[in-house]
């Protein structure tokens, strides 16, 4: 299995650890619940080094971009992320990336770690078939080490660490700077809805940066956080997630990232089967629901309308926040916008499910 | 990890306590660690008739969904009605407030399957 630079740390906490698409990662340290508030009420940090990063550069690499992804690279200035997709020429989608400009000529894409290697031999791919040719592509993905420092106090500890004004890095803005004297790249983002920092350091480096973090932040009340509360707070928030609201198979403009997918930028990879789809009518589209009775709903439960199943749970589980259960699902779009109450297959039962706008926290 | 003398013990981690021929069945503090955080409990009716081997029961965790499984057969004869409401106290309570269900025993030699504590222990660590 693969390990992350802090493999021995997390052993050391007593972590309990699983096997995550190959990675040898932690799913939680305390609990859940436990750790999952601690991120919407002071602050927690996540080992995510497993995350893989490909650098795109050369003369040629804004027009790729500009055709390998979904959202408009044009509107990007240095110093600046944008979250984008790449997608199949059927429009389903390859992987959900954060992408970061450092110069019109080179960006780093910061892609999810069990996709890294179908990513990057996609846009290698690409590459080959297109006229790009001033152009270098390179899987940085084991250089670096990454961990998020998320939650309400996130910049109060952070900046015990560092002389970088961290108030002049805005949302999905980053710089290149110091912190406990390590090198990185310090990126306002984060998978959690609350303020927050990612940070790319060289692997060598991670164990030190997570020490320092945990040292400077304890007495803020900083948690380390896993794996399972990663997943249930980027749920309340809706956030979609490879291999549930998004895969091969389902377009991004169905998952509710028409808002990251611009049709009207020029010719991109998927865009025809999209622009198709769309004339056409979207059958299904993905929407958000909260159970108003006890019971968690999990991914692959039916979604019922009049008895009849009209979709599928594409990720469920038992809001921490809001002590009830909540799910995205991906919902014929008849009966996703009629007035027709919703349910959820629950084993033998069917449990009333209203829809909610998102986030749901 | 704590697993009280006098109840006995299954592979699927329920603790039986034997009083006559009506048991006590709960999950153990071994499977309650495991699953973490738990946030759903589903019990059955009062006059169920379980039989051994069968889930009669559900605990969902954040994370995951489990099957509790009847150690033994017999009829539902007391559920513990809090429990739905307050599952969490299967993770801060599993021996006492969080126990299940009682069963009257449909057959008394059904209980010589189950595990001691001992056994059950080293059933645990090699786990």
């Amino acid at each position: 299995m693969k390990t992350t630079p802090l493999n021995q740390i997390h052993r050391q906490l007593g972590a309990r650890m699983v096997d995550f698409g190959g990675w040898d990662m932690p799913v939680q340290y305390s609990g859940v619940i436990a750790e999952h508030l601690a991120v919407r009420t002071t602050a927690g940090l996540f080992d995510v080094s497993h995350m893989g990063e490909i650098e795109v550069s050369g003369h040629h690499a804004f027009d790729f971009l500009q055709y390998a992804t979904t959202n408009d690279v044009s509107t990007l200035v240095d110093g600046q992320v944008q979250y984008t997709a790449l997608c199949y020429e059927t429009g389903g989608v390859v992987d959900d990336l954060t992408l970061y400009r450092f110069a019109v000529d080179r960006y780093l894409l910061c892609v999810n770690a069990s996709n890294s290697d179908k990513d990057f031999a996609w846009l290698q791919g690409l590459q080959k078939a297109s006229e790009f040719n001033d152009l270098s592509l390179t899987n940085r993905s084991e250089e670096y080490a990454q961990l998020a420092l998320q939650g309400p106090v996130a910049s109060k500890i952070l900046e015990k660490l560092t002389t970088v004004d961290l108030a002049a890095i805005k949302f999905y803005r980053f710089v290149q700077g110091t912190v406990a004297g390590i090198d990185m790249i310090i990126s306002r983002t984060g998978y959690t809805g609350e303020d927050g920092f990612e940070l790319y350091c060289a692997a060598a480096d991670g164990a030190l940066l997570w020490q320092e973090l945990m040292t400077a932040g304890q007495p803020m009340g900083l948690e380390p956080i896993g794996l399972g509360a990663r997943d249930t707070l980027r749920l309340e928030k809706a956030y979609a997630l490879y291999g549930h609201e998004i895969t091969a198979d389902i377009m991004p403009i169905e998952a509710r990232l028409a808002w990251i997918t611009k049709l009207k930028k020029g010719n991109f990879v998927g865009r025809d089967a999209m622009l198709k789809a769309k004339e056409t009518g979207l059958p299904r589209k993905l929407i958000a629901l909260t159970l108003t009775t006890s019971g968690v709903p999990r991914e692959g439960y039916p979604v019922l309308s009049e008895g009849k199943e009209v979709g599928y749970v594409t990720s469920g589980t038992m809001s921490p926040s809001l002590k009830k259960g909540i799910a995205l699902a991906l919902v014929e779009t008849i009966a996703a916008d009629s007035d027709q109450p919703l349910e959820i297959g629950i084993r033998k039962r069917r449990i009333p499910a209203e829809r909610t706008t998102l986030p749901f926290v | 990890m704590n697993f009280p003398e006098e109840f006995k013990y299954t592979e699927d981690h329920e603790w039986v306590l034997i009083e006559d021929d009506v048991v006590t069945i709960g999950i153990t503090d071994f499977a309650q660690d495991q699953l973490g955080d738990i946030v759903f409990v589903e019990l059955p009716e009062v006059g169920d008739s379980l039989e051994v081997g069968k889930s009669f029961g559900v605990v969902e965790s954040v994370k995951a969904v489990s099957d509790v499984y009847a150690p033994v057969s017999g009829e539902v004869v007391e559920v513990n009605e809090e429990l739905p409401d307050d599952p969490e106290v299967l993770n801060t309570s599993p021996y006492d407030d969080g126990w299940m269900i009682k069963l009257k025993l449909a057959d008394t030699a059904a209980l010589d399957a189950l595990m001691d504590v001992a056994t059950y222990q080293k059933f645990v660590e090699k786990d």
